[in-house]
């Protein structure tokens, strides 16, 4: 008996020896301007070549402007990389889905967006987020430099085997509770390392009856629950979404392949390394109250005080974290003011994401205190928003409405909190510093984000006044 | 890559759980398209004002600790992102080695593949260690990586474990890529073989 985990591994063993990592092929290999430069440098310096150009594809996010992109870069050092990934590009004969691209967003939202990534397919890109491709039922996670050098070179990895560890969720979501929640919740329990060494395959009835967005948000955090990659067998929901996109298979290879994708899936009674349980009905919207994704509490709770930590590392780290966040203990989490409110990320970008805040936001003005910022995932989403009128909603409520990338997710371009300024964000990682140096960041999602923007702290998402 | 073999050196603690690679090198210095000269960045924000003056009470920063080679922190050390950065800015520095309870799997790859040893050992071990490096002038331990064991001029001798492989190709300084391409015949006849690479609609 095996888990999908298990198949997806075997079906990719280019060769195996004992008292060796086993050498794994690569189907899909996604490259952006900021991991490459060095592995493109080592490729030359070795004199080697690109093995299966064909399977890399490459666009720009995470250090371009998301304003005003037809004007040279501010930065020049940002524009001598994502020029270097042009160059690279064009000398090793490589698709780039430039800042001109209607397909170019996200490279997390671009793959599946274009139909590239697909089930049982292995998925690796120099970025930890890598881990959402594993929505589709495919293994995806996240490389070095190092390793993105060795996909170019041999378009396999020598890989150790991690552990199969299931994350169940039953049962249907409460109102105002949504995938990103579910995510919270579940690296709450399980803590930031619960899923180092592991493999997690979310499983139940919750995650069956989630959009693909709602799975590509849950699967694009597990690395923030250290876990290597995050895995949903595929169903008749990731086959509707996969049709018809660029480069799915079509006619009779669609046909073959959704009959193999159907096999994809864990076989009854299999034993897990590690399981966890939870009950849907338990879950409430979450907000992170520290500078690490596990620190988090719901929206009617408060910050934990030090009698609350586990043990006195913990304990040392809460007060770390209060000092840091400017919070107290026990203070209630409604009560926290914002300066910023930022709706994007390969997390919380996709066209349902934007969906749900502008429900939030439409007809409600944006607080006078807060600087609100939506980036769309990609530029087809951004389109797909604009026709669908989520654009206009934002832009009457006082959001900025701009082009597609990571934005201030991390902060690499010039979207970026000051220091002591404080984020209600839609983004993945709440780390010291993540959105800039001294800022402060409360992961959420996007409808808590909205809210928070709107009200100037954060508030109950599901006792909002919706307007029309 | 490079080689690790055995390695005596002055112990910096930084002990705290969590400790992820946006800290270790913050995205500022991510838009270098240059493997070198990351050590100048490593921990910025915690060793450097944003004037650019060292914070007196930074761990790096205390003389007692300069020239320290191994670094001493907390569980799940090097989580978050891939960014390779985080294992050259510790090279670059002058580290050779990193001692945890657990680490981020990705930042753990990372180092190898920069000779930069990343040591798992159990929490009572580290935090002795981290003790000694606190209460101690000039506490040093020795990193052997053959035996898989660190030690000390007191007694320590913890052990701990690395797989078989990796530390193989750490102790000859062996070229992973060289290596994979030993069994290129076998890659090619998986491509031949196998229908799952000319799934994308328009390739063949």
């Amino acid at each position: 008996m095996k888990t999908l985990y298990d198949k997806i591994w075997e079906r990719h063993l280019v060769h195996e020896e004992a008292g060796k990592p086993a050498l794994l092929y690569i189907d899909l290999h996604l490259i952006h301007e900021v991991t490459s430069p060095q592995a493109f440098e080592g490729l030359r310096l070795a004199g080697r070549k690109l093995r299966r150009p064909e399977l890399t594809f490459a666009t720009v996010d995470h250090a371009i402007p998301t304003v005003n992109r037809n004007l040279p870069f501010k930065d020049p050092i940002a524009a001598l990389q994502v020029e270097t990934l042009r160059k690279n590009c064009a000398d090793f004969g490589l698709p780039l889905y430039d800042l001109d691209r209607i397909e170019q967003g996200i490279i997390h939202v671009f793959g599946p967006e274009q139909g590239l990534t697909q089930p049982g397919m292995t998925i690796v890109c120099g970025d930890s987020h890598t881990s959402t491709h594993g929505a589709f039922g495919a293994l995806a996670f996240g490389i070095g430099t190092s390793e993105v050098e060795h996909v170019f070179a041999t378009q396999c990895l020598q890989q150790s085997k991690a552990r199969n560890f299931q994350v169940n969720v039953e049962g249907e979501l409460p109102f105002g509770v949504t995938a990103k929640d579910v995510i919270l919740g579940i690296i709450n329990q399980i803590g930031a390392n619960g899923g180092v060494g592991h493999v997690i395959e979310y499983t139940g009835s919750t995650f069956r009856s989630m959009s693909m967005e709602g799975r590509m948000t849950v699967c694009n955090m597990s690395i923030e629950g250290g876990a290597k990659a995050g895995l949903i067998a595929p169903d008749e929901t990731t086959f509707e979404y996969l049709k018809g996109r660029t480069f799915a298979p079509k006619d009779d290879a669609w046909e073959a392949a959704v009959a193999d994708w159907r096999s994809l899936k864990t076989d009854d009674g299999v034993l897990f390394d590690k399981t966890v349980e939870i009950d849907a009905a338990t879950l409430e919207p979450f907000v992170t109250w520290g500078t690490s994704p596990d620190m988090s509490v719901t929206i009617t709770d408060r910050v934990p005080e030090l009698s609350d930590a586990r043990d006195p590392a913990e304990a040392k780290a809460f007060e770390r974290m209060y000092e840091y966040m400017g919070v107290e203990p026990s203070q209630r989490i409604q009560d926290i003011p914002i300066d910023k409110a930022f709706i994007g990320s390969c997390t919380n970008s996709r066209i349902e994401d934007l969906r749900e805040a502008a429900k939030v936001a439409k007809g409600h003005k944006v607080s006078s205190a807060v600087d609100a910022l939506v980036v769309p995932g990609s530029m087809l989403i951004k389109k797909q928003a604009e026709e669908e009128g989520l654009a206009q909603i934002f832009i009457d409520a006082g959001f900025e409405w701009r082009d597609a990338g990571c934005s201030m997710c991390l902060a690499m371009n010039e979207d970026i909190l000051q220091s002591g300024e404080r984020c209600a964000s839609t983004s993945n990682r709440n780390f010291e510093g993540r959105q800039g140096r001294g800022g402060r960041t409360h992961l959420v999602s996007p409808s808590m984000a909205a809210a928070a923007a709107i009200a100037g702290h954060f508030v109950d998402v599901r006792e909002w006044r919706f307007k029309g | 890559m490079n080689q690790f073999t055995r390695h005596e050196g002055l112990t910096v603690p930084l002990f705290q759980s969590n400790i992820d690679t946006d800290q270790i090198i913050p995205k500022q210095f991510l838009t270098r398209i240059e493997r070198s000269g990351y050590g100048a960045f490593l921990f910025n924000d915690w060793r450097f004002e944003p004037d650019g003056t060292e914070k007196a009470d930074f761990v790096l920063n205390d003389p007692k600790y300069a020239g320290a080679t191994i670094l001493v922190a907390g569980t799940n050390f090097g989580c978050g992102s891939s960014r390779e950065h985080a294992a050259w800015s510790l090279t670059d520095f002058g580290f050779r080695a990193v001692i945890a309870p657990s680490f981020g799997d990705i930042f753990y790859n990372n180092s190898m593949k920069n000779g930069l040893l990343p040591v798992r050992l159990d929490e009572a071990a580290t935090e002795l260690i981290v003790a000694r490096s606190q209460s101690l002038e000039g506490y040093s331990v020795t990193i052997d990586l053959e035996s898989q064991t660190v030690i000390d001029e007191l007694g320590l001798n913890a052990s701990f474990e690395i797989d078989a492989f990796r530390k193989h190709c750490l102790l000859s300084g062996l070229d992973d890529i060289g290596l994979t391409l030993q069994n290129e015949e076998m890659i090619t006849k998986y491509e031949a073989d196998t229908e799952i690479t000319h799934r994308f609609a328009g390739l063949t």
